[in-house]
């Protein structure tokens, strides 16, 4: 039995880099860092996933961006960000300053887009890992999503882990909203991605029945929050399931330590928390606090052991966790 | 007209009082942190529904008022809209809530003394007599004008006749003071008063109206702008309006840092909703030759 003052080893890998607990921000969830630092050390965060750099400035969507919906958001923001240079002369300096492992995404619309980034990103430092944004319209596909693409997506993967410093992790973020994730999760692994970040936000749309017009200008946006979080938990499960030995990175309406358990045992080694950063800047410390005491409450001496723990056999004890642990990671 | 962005902080504070005043609702809540940062124009935001709420966006609301008491206190109005109103209606003494402030860029003020109208529209005035309190404490004149569609709804006007040289209402039902809108009647006080300046908090229309007619009178107008929000402190990027910025350039801001306090002149107020062409980053425009593709990305 764990004394309460033990503490649990609450350490991860995203490939091989070493992150001292997983929870992280989710990309465009926390602008570049700036704001959350006003509340806390930003150190103390499993890591700092920036919005998503394009290569251009981009003003993004008209108004109204966001809605909300029962326990969850659609929103459509539309990648809105200074660009590629801006981002290496301002913020990403200023993350590194303040001691955060920064995951930097990226968006592009064709290949070529995604590699350029990655080239400018090459050689900056203090990029602890690449987050490939790929629920990206590809322009050389008449606007065909990326993520929806496995043979486009294992392009991308495959060109960016090739033009990347090879001690920088990269990490393909999949939409959940396709026919067959796991299909286009191999077709990243088999690319290149040295992990996967899982779930994007899926599509929606609501109407204002006010005015009778959809709610957001740009009709349809991305669902976020709690109403996502089975959706989230499903594809964990199918791709931690057919690929266990890829390390994934689990989002989708994680609000509290318990959710992110939930994450974990379907299979993420890492958590990202997106939505719930609007309601509380905490939710990050906040989260980790709870799954430390969930973990430890439970009787696990390391996260490790309770990655992708749901998939042991029906009837299989929790002795058995250690033989899933070695065939796990 | 300096000022320095302060920390936001969030603080679980116990509500004190509540009260209505007319079309509104006032909460009172005690939250130190808040209150001994705070400076006219500041807002702060509230979580709604409780633990394992519904709602996860946050609700943002102009202080009001700040007192010392109980190490400190934030007052703010509001009117009932949709759900998160309607629970925070409900809230009683001693409930707690979840409150972050203050948030967004202050009201700048005048360095000498100067004449000062300050226009509000519906619950907007809430956030002008703390204003008006600190132009009165550096020898301002202030004159008020308020406005709102019916007498319950224009908040503040005892207030106003007490602190104000002036004060005139309007009223769109003419339930109160003049019938018509605060637009119609700021040409005048502005004259009368020999205004300098324009403060003005209230509807987008009623803003773009104020600044419109500060224009005209070649005066200085700062608007306090209300666009929705989800997060209120800069990480969504769901607030944004289009604004001119010092070289000229216009950028999609984020009302909630850079605002919610802009300069009148430099709000685009006729393309809020959309994207201006030569915005930068816009699709299709100059800014975009760098070779990042112009279709949506979600
Ligand atoms: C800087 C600022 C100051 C404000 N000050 C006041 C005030 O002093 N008194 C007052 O009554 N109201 C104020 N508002 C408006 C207030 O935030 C909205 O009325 C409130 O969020 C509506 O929530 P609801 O759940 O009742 O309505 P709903 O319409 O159901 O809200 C749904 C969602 O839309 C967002 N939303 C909708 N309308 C607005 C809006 N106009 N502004 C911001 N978010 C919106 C909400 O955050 C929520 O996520 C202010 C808004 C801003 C941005
Ligand atoms: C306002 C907003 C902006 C987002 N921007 C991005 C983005 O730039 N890149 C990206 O890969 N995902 C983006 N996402 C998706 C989130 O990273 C995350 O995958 C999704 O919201 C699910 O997590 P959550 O329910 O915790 O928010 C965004 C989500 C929201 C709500
Ligand atoms: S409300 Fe989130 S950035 Fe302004």
């Amino acid at each position: 039995m764990l004394t309460p003052e033990m503490s649990v080893d609450m350490r991860t890998y995203l490939a091989h880099v070493e992150l001292p607990n997983p929870i992280t921000t989710a990309a465009g969830c926390a602008a570049s860092g700036a704001e959350l630092s006003q509340f806390f050390d930003l150190s103390r965060l499993g890591a700092l996933v920036t919005h998503s750099i394009t290569m251009a400035p981009r003003a993004g969507r008209p108004t109204p961006r966001m809605a909300e919906t029962p326990s969850g958001m659609l929103n459509a923001v539309g990648l809105q960000g200074p660009g590629i240079e801006v981002f290496l002369d301002r913020e990403l300096p200023l993350l590194a300053d303040r001691g955060a492992r920064a995951v930097v995404s990226i968006a592009g619309g064709s290949v070529a887009e995604y590699t350029a980034l990655a080239r400018r990103l090459a050689d900056a430092p203090g990029v602890t890992a690449v987050e490939v944004n790929l629920s990206c319209p590809n322009v050389e596909d008449l606007g065909r999503v990326f993520a929806r693409d496995p043979a486009a997506s294992a392009e991308v993967l495959a060109s960016v882990r090739a033009t990347m410093r090879y001690d920088v992790p990269v990490v393909a973020k999949l939409a959940p909203d396709v026919a067959d994730i796991v299909a286009v999760a191999r077709a990243c692994v088999d690319g290149g991605a040295d992990a996967l970040a899982l779930i994007n936000s899926p599509l929606g749309m609501s109407i204002d029945v006010e005015t009778m017009r959809p709610s957001l200008a740009a009709g349809t946006g991305g669902l976020s929050g709690p109403a996502i979080r089975p959706l989230a938990v499903r594809c964990l499960w199918q791709v931690h399931a057919a690929l266990p030995g890829v390390p994934i990175v689990g989002m989708g309406g994680v609000m509290t330590g318990r959710d992110a358990l939930e994450l974990i045992l379907a299979g993420a080694c890492a958590v990202s928390v997106g939505t719930a950063l609007f309601h509380d800047p905490y939710a990050c410390l906040r989260i980790l606090r709870e799954l430390e005491d969930l973990l430890k409450e439970r009787g696990f001496e390391r996260l490790a052991d309770a990655v992708g723990l749901a998939h042991r056999p029906p009837g299989a004890g929790p002795r058995h966790r250690i033989d899933l642990e070695e065939s796990s990671l | 007209m300096g000022e320095t962005a302060v920390s936001p902080v969030q603080v679980t504070g116990t509500v004190l009082t509540t009260r209505r005043v007319d079309a509104y609702h006032a909460l009172t809540v005690v939250a130190p942190g808040i209150a001994e940062r705070f400076r006219p124009g500041h807002f702060v935001t509230v979580a709604v529904g409780g633990p394992h709420t519904s709602m996860p966006a946050r609700r943002a609301f102009s202080v009001h008022d700040v007192k010392p008491d109980y190490g400190g206190t934030v007052e703010f109005v509001f009117a009932v809209r949709g759900p998160g109103t309607s629970w925070l209606a409900e809230r009683k003494a001693r409930d707690t809530l979840d409150l972050v402030g203050p948030l967004g860029r202050p009201f700048p003020l005048p360095r000498d003394p100067c004449a000062c109208v300050l226009v509000g529209g519906e619950y907007g005035s809430a956030s002008l007599f703390a204003l008006a309190d600190s132009l009165q404490q550096r020898g301002c004149r202030v004159d008020f004008v308020l406005g709102a569609a019916s007498a319950d709804r224009v908040f503040g006007a005892l207030r106003a006749r007490r602190m104000g040289e002036t004060t005139t209402l309007t009223t769109e039902d003419g339930s109160l003071g003049l019938r018509g809108r605060v637009t119609d009647a700021l040409p005048s006080v502005i004259a009368d008063a020999r205004a300098d300046v324009v403060y003005a908090a209230g509807p987008m229309a009623m803003l773009r109206g104020v600044t419109a007619v500060a224009v005209e009178f070649d005066i200085p107008v700062q608007v306090s702008v209300e666009e929705a929000m989800a997060c209120g402190y800069g990480v969504c990027m769901t607030c944004v309006i289009p604004v001119i910025g010092e070289d000229g350039v216009t950028r999609m801001v984020r009302s909630c840092v850079e605002g919610p306090v802009f300069r009148g002149e430099r709000v685009r107020f006729e393309d809020v909703g959309t994207i201006p062409f030569d915005a930068l980053g816009a699709p299709g425009g100059r800014a975009q030759e760098g070779g990042a593709h112009t279709r949506n990305v979600s």
